[in-house]
């Protein structure tokens, strides 16, 4: 297979920058995966040595707002340019996103400004207007999962662990998930094209794993805004996930990793929700196919610790992938908040086989 | 014997064999020069032809009857032309190896090229191997069997029209005119060797416009039961046991469709070639999509805008077979007509 | 099992591999004509049904060739045998023979136990 797919990825090379970065974080991330975005921080400062800014001052894209007609166009254009303005404060010019559907929407800011630049000159008028900021479009705009990706090789140096089944030897067998305004806006701006994109790919295979190519791979993973946030509609955003849960399902994956909030979000939550409503699993044990995000495969595979990284807010359970891979981690710290106090346990799923609750 | 006339004749597919041999007829001393080691072009690439199942090397040994000893022609392989000028009233041509060829009149017979299916992504052809094209049917037909990567024969196989052409995505707004008709024979053929099998062809339109093809369509219906989906595949992926899984829209019945086939034929267009394209770019003759544009696609559709250079077969546009034959030889009568001229 | 009020709708994807599309051999059988059809939609066109009611032969025929057998049954019922779809047919199919083998399966698939 892969001989003609490493030829798409040469046509599909994007330039991605090395050093000083403006970090815009996800509205949902963390409070879904709140281990997330402390990782990517990590590893940029800590293990790559990067200068990468944490803006307190950040605010939205308007993303979720504007795919679900909330927000008009020109409101996002002006709420943009006040992010770049702030990146702007700090004297850096390379911007990671740390969202999909955020790093779609800075894209198609930029691309309509370059395109029409009758908008550009309305937008830099709008927020002079407003906050009296001026402000430059960055150099360049790579999502997160793309610096993760082109550092895949150095950061593999500082992993004590890979992507193998420790007890068979054998490579784990891992779904990937791209989200959906990561490459299909613009192929372009993705490595690897819309159809095959190579982001995650480039990581599974480079840290040990394996990639399934199962047949809905390329099929959305329900998120899709409008469905999902009124309650009547949430079945179409379940059916689709749904679809590619059954078609993994012979595949026996390890795990399911994606690069988009939505996507892991949905992948992971929504596998709860089949299970409740239907009592349908997707693995042999009923516990369901854990979903990572990057930084927390990355962050797993460096060493940090699984509940530093925010596993335990996960709603599949991620024990046994832990063990497959041989990975330590205490059972009694899995509640127990930043205080050092107990939280508590979550709720137990009537379907949903869990660690906890026994 | 007084001064011969001398045409140059760049490409030796069907229309450049028979532009030759007509020029030759009319005791022009003509020289042909082919970029490959052999003539016939892309009649090489066929095993049998629509819509009388004839066969394609039998084809061709009637066309070069006469073309290859005659003693009116020079016929030069590995011979490609990287540039052709006009220069004081005669043509030069200029080889890749550095020679140079001259003439009173050159015929630009460059034929066409088949599009790359691995610019469609989405339809996974060099992926997945059990994506073929349709010049690889052809292949394997001519070898007597149709099989899967996997050596077994295909239980379901299904054939997509309209692969790089009527397609804005590449490009390509045009008709490649030939792959509906493709189809219908390779699915023919297919049914013959496997009567057992099932044939699936997805069309936009199905283009008929040729003597005895809506008969041959109309005969794979009822014959042969080959199914007709319409609808355009927009992807395809692989299955757990390495067939195609391909997703389409029944557009009769406007429900999506998805089904599992053993192979996936891509019907893959007809584009200019590339001396087609950088020849006619040259003269300042080149039309859409790179392929050369003739002076009046009505009354002077083998002359070009530049006198002395005309133009045969598909290298103008997706062309027959039949066609393209007698577009050589309406294009040697052009010439004949142009050299009587200019004495 | 929970009830948020949703409930996860079946894909409405027509899988090939699933359809039983072998039955309609069994009309080829009987009229093998029919596999002439090109879905030109002259029948439906000039079909007295379809002037008081939503029949449409030519829909009715393509589904169940594509084994979408649901609500066919009901479907046949409204047409009334007359037969001038087949006086104008390109292709010379035998629409009135085609409704009547469908008619015919379909009883036998949905009426049989009842």
């Amino acid at each position: 297979m892969e001989e003609f797919t490493k030829k798409y990825w040469k046509d599909y090379q994007k330039e991605i920058a090395d050093d000083n970065f403006y970090y815009e974080r996800s509205c949902i991330r963390q409070s879904f995966f709140p281990g997330s975005e402390a990782a990517f921080l990590k590893i940029l400062r800590d293990i790559l040595g990067k200068n990468i800014i944490d803006d307190p001052n950040q605010h939205t894209c308007t993303g979720i707002g504007y795919h679900s007609d909330i927000v008009p166009f020109d409101t996002t254009m002006t709420v943009v340019a006040r992010i770049f303005s702030l990146m702007k404060d700090h004297g850096v010019n390379n911007f990671i996103p740390s969202c999909v559907t955020s790093f779609g929407i800075f894209n198609e800011v930029v691309e309509t400004w370059n395109h029409s630049p009758e908008e550009y000159e309305k937008t830099k008028l709008f927020l002079k207007q407003a906050t009296g900021r001026d402000f430059e479009i960055p150099q360049n705009i790579s999502h997160a999962s793309d610096i993760i990706y082109k550092y895949r090789k150095e950061l593999k140096e500082k992993m004590p662990y890979r992507l193998v089944n420790r007890n068979t030897g054998k490579p784990l067998r891992v779904v990937e998930h791209i989200g959906c305004h990561y490459s299909k806006l613009f192929a372009k701006k993705s490595e690897g094209g819309m159809e095959f994109p190579k982001v995650l790919v480039g990581m599974i295979e480079e840290w040990g794993g394996e990639v399934i190519d199962y047949p809905e791979r390329r099929h959305c993973c329900g998120f899709g805004f409008r469905q999902y946030l009124v309650m009547a509609n949430r079945g179409y955003s379940v059916a689709n996930t749904k679809k590619k849960f059954e078609s993994m399902q012979p595949y026996k994956p390890d795990f399911i990793v994606a690069n988009c909030p939505g996507c892991t979000m949905f992948m992971d939550r929504w596998q709860y929700t089949i299970a409740e409503m239907e009592g349908k699993t997707y693995d042999d044990n009923k516990m369901g196919i854990p979903v990572l995000t990057y930084e927390e495969m990355a962050g797993l595979l460096l060493g940090f610790n699984p509940w530093d990284l925010g596993l335990q807010l996960h709603q599949v359970q991620v024990e046994p992938l832990l063990d497959k891979i041989g990975i330590p981690y205490d059972p009694k710290d899995k509640y127990v908040g930043k205080s050092g106090n107990f939280l508590g346990e979550p709720e137990k799923p009537e379907n949903l086989v869990t660690v906890y609750g026994k | 014997m007084e001064n011969k006339k001398t045409v140059l004749v760049i490409g030796a597919g069907p229309a450049g064999i028979s532009a030759a041999k007509s020029l030759a007829n009319d005791n022009i001393s003509v020289t042909v020069l082919e970029k490959e080691d052999t003539f016939g072009g892309n009649i090489n690439n066929w095993a049998k032809l629509f819509p009388n199942f004839k066969d394609a090397g039998e084809v061709k040994s009637s066309l070069i009857q006469n073309f290859v000893n005659n003693q009116n022609i020079k016929i030069v392989y590995n011979k490609k032309v990287t540039e052709l000028k006009k220069h004081n009233q005669k043509w030069i041509a200029n080889t890749s190896d550095g020679e140079v060829f001259e003439s009173d009149a050159a015929i630009l017979s460059t034929g066409f090229k088949v599009f790359d299916a691995q610019y469609k992504e989405e339809l996974g052809y060099g992926i997945y191997p059990n994506v073929i094209t349709s010049v690889e049917f052809e292949k394997m037909y001519k070898n007597g069997k149709i099989l899967t990567v996997q050596g077994s024969v295909p239980k379901k196989i299904a054939f997509l029209n309209c692969v790089g052409s009527r397609d804005e995505k590449v490009g390509n707004h045009y008709c490649s005119r030939i792959c509906c008709i493709a189809a219908v024979k390779q699915a023919i053929e297919f049914k013959e060797l496997y009567p057992q099998s099932e044939a699936f062809i997805f069309y936009m339109d199905i283009r008929m416009a040729g003597q005895f093809y809506e008969e041959l369509y109309r005969k794979s219906q009822e014959k042969h039961g080959v199914v007709y989906i319409r609808g355009r595949i927009s992807e395809t992926s692989s299955t757990i046991d390495k067939k195609v899984q391909i997703k389409a829209e029944d557009t009769l019945a406007a429900t999506p469709l998805r089904m599992t086939v053993d192979m996936l034929v891509l019907m893959i267009g007809v584009e200019a070639s590339k001396s087609t394209t950088i020849l006619s770019k040259q003269n300042n003759i080149d039309g859409p999509y790179g392929f050369a544009k003739s002076k009046d696609i009505h009354t002077a559709d083998n002359y070009s805008n530049e006198n002395g250079l005309f133009l045969a077969g598909s290298c103008k546009r997706p062309l027959t077979l039949t066609e393209t034959i007698a577009d050589g030889k309406s294009a040697a009568i052009s010439v004949v007509e142009y050299l009587k001229q200019t004495k | 099992m929970k009830n948020w009020g949703f409930k996860i709708p079946d894909s409405r994807t027509l899988d090939l591999d699933k359809e039983d599309l072998k039955l309609y051999n069994k009309i080829v059988e009987k009229v093998p004509s029919a596999r002439r059809c090109i879905m030109c939609g002259m029948c439906s066109a000039t079909c007295s049904a379809a002037n008081h009611t939503n029949f449409n032969f030519r829909l009715v025929h393509h589904k169940f060739r594509m084994g979408m057998f649901e609500s066919l049954a009901s479907e046949l019922d409204k047409c009334m045998l007359c037969g001038k779809c087949r006086m104008l047919c390109p292709r010379g199919v035998n629409t009135r023979a085609v409704i009547y083998n469908m008619r015919i399966i379909l009883d036998n698939m949905y009426y049989k136990n009842i």
